[in-house]
């Protein structure tokens, strides 16, 4: 009994060590989604590309996909676009969503820097961004073929944020949609 | 001089914060008040120790304006509090429900205060039988004897001593 109390305040200690060793590699920049498991919500709206088509929510199902929130005043979603460039012409399908954007300077950069998106949806409000939990450019979702979101990232997709936390997932996804 | 020119640009400092803050029409000052408080209580997911009534990223302003346009719907402030966390999550809320991942925010407080009494009820308890054995100490007569001695020889010497020295 006594020396069970003599370790009690080493216990504590190791305690509070896990709990503040974890805390080092938390980062409280990154919030977890609410949406992930949940379905896309749906909408429809503009189209980038073709002024005057609506896009529908359904329109991303069929195969899993990524879905990119950018904007051109965004200077991170520059950064990571020379990735998604590489990412679409392997074969991933993305879909973008132009966030809070100028359509005008919105369709000059993609001339100018390449198109690596499927379409891209308009949101020139950010309401679609405020029903995905956006809170910042640029943003990724996941999505499987059911149009159900899997995984989010916060912030740009490198080629070590894509091989270590999206590409395993992406694959799982692939591997899902052909039994 | 400078005095006068620090003065004016804290002016102008000031006047630039006060454009920042956007405005909106209410209907009357219950719900101005009720607008003020909600979105005080709420947090901005982007600059994470402000709330949305505070900041200026511009995620706040389109949840302040998003707010507005559902106070204009008429909906209650349940509902757009679960509006918003079923977007955002928890995190909004600067009062976390209870629930399994916030349990240790609510009851570790408590539970170090209890814990902490019970070591220190253990501490008290253990050392009173000490205590109370030191004070009734009895002496056995051969103690007994050897302290009256000791005392009446004290006696003796210092009585000697004020007989020496008056």
């Amino acid at each position: 009994m006594k020396r069970a109390m003599l370790l009690l305040p080493l216990g504590v200690f190791l305690l509070m060590a896990v709990f503040l060793y974890r805390g080092l590699y938390l980062d409280p920049k990154e919030l977890r989604s609410v949406l992930i498991d949940k379905p896309l919500p749906s909408f429809s709206q503009g189209s980038l590309e073709e002024p005057g088509r609506i896009i529908n929510s359904d329109e991303l199902k069929g195969q899993p996909a990524l879905l990119n929130v950018w904007a051109t005043w965004c200077p991170t979603c520059k950064a990571e676009h020379e990735m998604l460039n590489r990412l679409a012409a392997q074969g991933v399908a993305i879909y973008g969503i132009n966030y809070k954007d100028d359509s005008a300077a919105a369709r000059e950069w993609l001339q100018r820097l390449g198109n690596p998106y499927r379409f891209n949806i308009e949101d020139p409000q950010g309401s679609l961004g405020i029903d995905l939990g956006v809170y910042g450019a640029p943003e990724t979702f996941l999505l499987d073929k059911q149009g159900i979101i899997r995984a989010k990232h916060v912030g740009a997709i490198d080629e070590n944020v894509w091989r270590s936390k999206l590409a395993p997932l992406y694959q799982q996804l692939l591997d899902e949609a052909t039994p | 001089m400078i005095l006068r020119a620090l003065g004016l640009s804290l002016l102008l400092c000031a006047t630039a914060a006060q454009a920042a803050i956007d405005t909106y029409e209410f209907r009357n000052d219950h719900e101005r008040e009720r607008f003020r408080e909600l979105t005080s209580e709420l947090r901005c997911p982007k600059c994470q120790n402000q709330n949305i009534a505070d900041s200026d990223a511009p995620i706040a302003m389109d949840l302040r304006r998003e707010i507005f346009r559902m106070f204009g719907e008429g909906k209650r402030n349940d509902e757009i509090i679960s509006y918003l966390v079923d977007r955002y999550g928890d995190f909004v809320l600067y009062r976390p429900p209870l629930n399994s991942s916030t349990a240790l925010l609510w009851f570790g407080p408590g539970v170090l205060l209890v814990g902490g009494l019970l070591v220190l009820l253990l501490i008290v308890r253990r050392r009173r039988p000490q205590a109370q054995a030191a004070s009734q100490a009895q002496l056995d007569a051969a103690e007994q004897a050897r302290l009256q001695a000791l005392l009446a020889a004290n006696a003796a010497s210092s009585a000697d001593q004020e007989r020496k020295d008056p």
